[in-house]
């Protein structure tokens, strides 16, 4: 471990010994109270502007309604909806299959741990159980998922930095090995649509194990050399220290879930809560932060790729052969006894859930997504505040949003 | 802070980006930019990009494997297929009457690959091609795909999924054996034993 990390605080296990926070850390205490004369313009010298929809900082179609005052911050909303497209509707009116692949495109990042989501809500509602291999299976995308979305995610936070180009093509060059056995195994990079209820679509292609064994061997030499690259780098620290704070209350207050809560210190990790599929074989640890600012929340998704890996090379070495789907599991006809089911996983952005009521019919009654992104995002304000507008993309960026899964 | 900056850091990275840049004059896996189109990388078997329609033998039209079920149409989650039935029996290339689509439509401005018309359908009739250059100038008529678009010989399947056209040659080839043994045994059996139960009655 680096020494900028040791002094950090951060441990891997569970919340080191209180270290106190770095001088200036959290937004100052800075209140403004924007006024607005009876035409609707500001009082004084705030500044209403607005960021977005077409800011390219923005991840997606994002808006902020920003009232500054000079450089600072006063006031900041968030407005999202430009990239609705009626998904829980759309779920609604097609099949339970049929949703499979509109999953896909809820965090495109990660389409993989969308359609475990998925799976595992209409398996819970319908009774069906994966076979032994799939679960292996699904553990394997699924962290394969997680590594290549916290690698991305890292690259664009050093894009909102300024840091233009290098650590994101690095994190790119990384991530198409994984997308490549993707490929492979789903025939498509992004919209995967390999999760079936009962299990997955198809068996692993031959020499597939070989290929993945031989990513998650390279990567952590990968990983170390970013860490050398970012990790201790003044500017990035100076950026990021003590930039957006989060206080471990108000983000279990706000539901807030995945990396960012845990780079405020609590420990919540729905592999570890929930032990769905078979995480409960797996060790593994749960990074936590200390002080909940952006630097954690980097670092928090660093130590979880380690710790990833950790999961991948257990599941790697483990995985057995044998079927790969519920002989129970039917494509066509598939209609779920009447009852409701609400299935959750940790997707690498936070806790992904489904809800779904069954009525019987090839259609659920009702269709319904906890996205994590969506929900972590509603703090943005009080993160912001007294920051400077060059923080607010920052802050934005450590969040990691997909504006698909915002919106639906 | 509790250390003072001295750059350090910076200085680390900036061995990093050297060795990333040097390191693409030698070494393979640092470089790995794929210079399209003169370069391309060779497609899995498992790639996927919008379906056509298999026919047997030489002949696209008599050859097609589909009989107009309508499931694909029905299953389609942004329903971007059409079939119009047609209203009498025609026969296929080995002579036998089969329905077949008389109007078979994809739209695949509006398909998004996801291989559940392949997965439900029961004649193995549709099946996912690979080809990715598609851009066009017309933005409607073009990407509307028609029955004689669609339709590709299973040469041509062979060629693109090799494993997955070997298993389907030979559940194909074992239905065709165990329909020819049963016909067989229903050839022989009437002068034997009492008539074949009758079809269940339509309700």
């Amino acid at each position: 471990m680096s020494q900028a990390l040791t002094e950090r605080g951060l441990s891997d296990t569970a919340m080191a010994a209180s270290i106190p926070a770095p001088e200036g850390a959290g937004a100052p205490n800075y209140t403004v109270t924007p006024k607005r004369t009876p035409d609707g313009s500001l009082e004084g010298d705030l500044l209403e502007i607005s960021m977005g929809p077409q800011h390219p900082s923005t991840h997606g179609v994002f808006r902020m309604d920003v009232v500054l005052e000079g450089e600072r911050v006063a006031r900041l909303k968030p407005v999202f909806g430009y990239l609705h497209r009626n998904h829980e509707k759309i779920g609604e009116n097609t099949t339970y299959l049929g949703s499979m692949p509109y999953t896909d495109r809820l965090d495109y990042f990660c389409s993989l741990t969308n359609n475990w989501a998925y799976a595992l809500t209409v398996e819970k509602l319908a009774g069906l159980q994966a076979p032994e291999r799939a679960e292996y299976i699904r553990v394997i995308t699924a962290e394969l998922t997680r590594l290549q979305n916290h690698i991305s995610l890292v690259g664009f936070l050093l894009q909102d930095m300024g840091a233009s180009g290098t650590p994101l093509m690095y994190a790119f060059r990384e991530r198409e090995t994984i997308l490549d056995l993707f490929e492979s195994l789903t025939g498509a990079r992004m919209m995967c649509n390999y999760m079936r209820f009962g299990g997955c679509r198809c068996d692993l292609p031959p020499g597939w194990l070989e290929q993945a064994k031989q990513v998650v061997g390279e990567f952590p030499r990968f990983l170390d050399e970013f860490e050398a690259l970012l990790t201790g780098n003044e500017i990035l620290m100076s950026r990021t220290q003590g930039v957006g704070c989060l206080p471990p209350d108000l983000a279990v207050n706000a539901s807030v879930t995945g990396p960012m809560l845990r780079a405020s210190g609590v420990n919540y990790d729905v592999r570890k809560v929930d032990q769905y599929g078979i995480y409960d074989r797996f060790s593994f640890r749960v990074p936590l932060g200390e002080h909940g600012d952006v630097y954690d929340r980097y670092m928090v998704r660093i130590l979880e790729m380690r710790e990833s890996l950790k999961i991948l090379q257990q599941a790697l070495r483990d995985i057995p052969e044998g079927p790969i789907l519920d002989p129970r599991a039917k494509l066509r006809g598939f209609r779920p006894k009447p009852g409701e089911a609400y299935g959750r996983i940790e997707a690498p952005k936070g806790e992904l859930g489904f809800y779904l009521i069954s009525d019987g019919t090839p259609n659920p009654y009702r269709y319904r997504v906890r996205p994590p992104s969506f929900i972590n995002l509603t703090i943005l304000e009080d993160m912001c505040l007294g920051h400077h507008v060059a923080d607010v993309v920052i802050i934005l960026g450590s969040v990691d949003i997909v504006m698909g899964e915002v919106d639906r | 802070m509790t250390s003072p900056m001295l750059g350090e850091g910076i200085l680390k990275g900036l061995a990093e980006t050297a060795r990333n840049f040097l390191g693409s004059y030698v070494k393979e896996d640092r470089l790995v930019t794929v210079q399209y189109p003169e370069e391309r990388l060779p497609q899995t078997e498992a790639a996927r990009n919008f379906p056509f329609l298999v026919y047997d033998a030489d002949n696209w039209q008599k050859g097609l494997r589909c009989v107009a079920c309508l499931i694909c149409e029905k299953e389609c989650p942004p329903q971007c297929i059409y079939i119009v039935k047609d209203t009498v029996r025609k026969p296929d290339h080995t002579g036998k009457l089969q329905f077949q689509p008389k109007v078979f439509d994809i739209d695949i401005s509006v398909c998004m690959s996801c291989q559940i018309c392949v997965e439900v359908c029961p004649f193995d009739a549709i099946k996912m091609d690979v080809e990715y250059e598609l851009s066009t100038s017309d933005r409607f008529g073009s990407l509307l795909l028609r029955k004689e678009q669609l339709a590709k010989s299973n040469d041509y399947y062979r060629k693109v999924h090799p494993a997955e056209a070997a298993d389907v040659d030979a559940r194909l080839g074992a239905e065709k054996a165990r329909a020819a043994k049963v016909k067989a045994t229903a050839a022989t059996k009437p002068a034997a034993g009492p008539s074949p139960a009758p079809p269940p009655a339509v309700a």
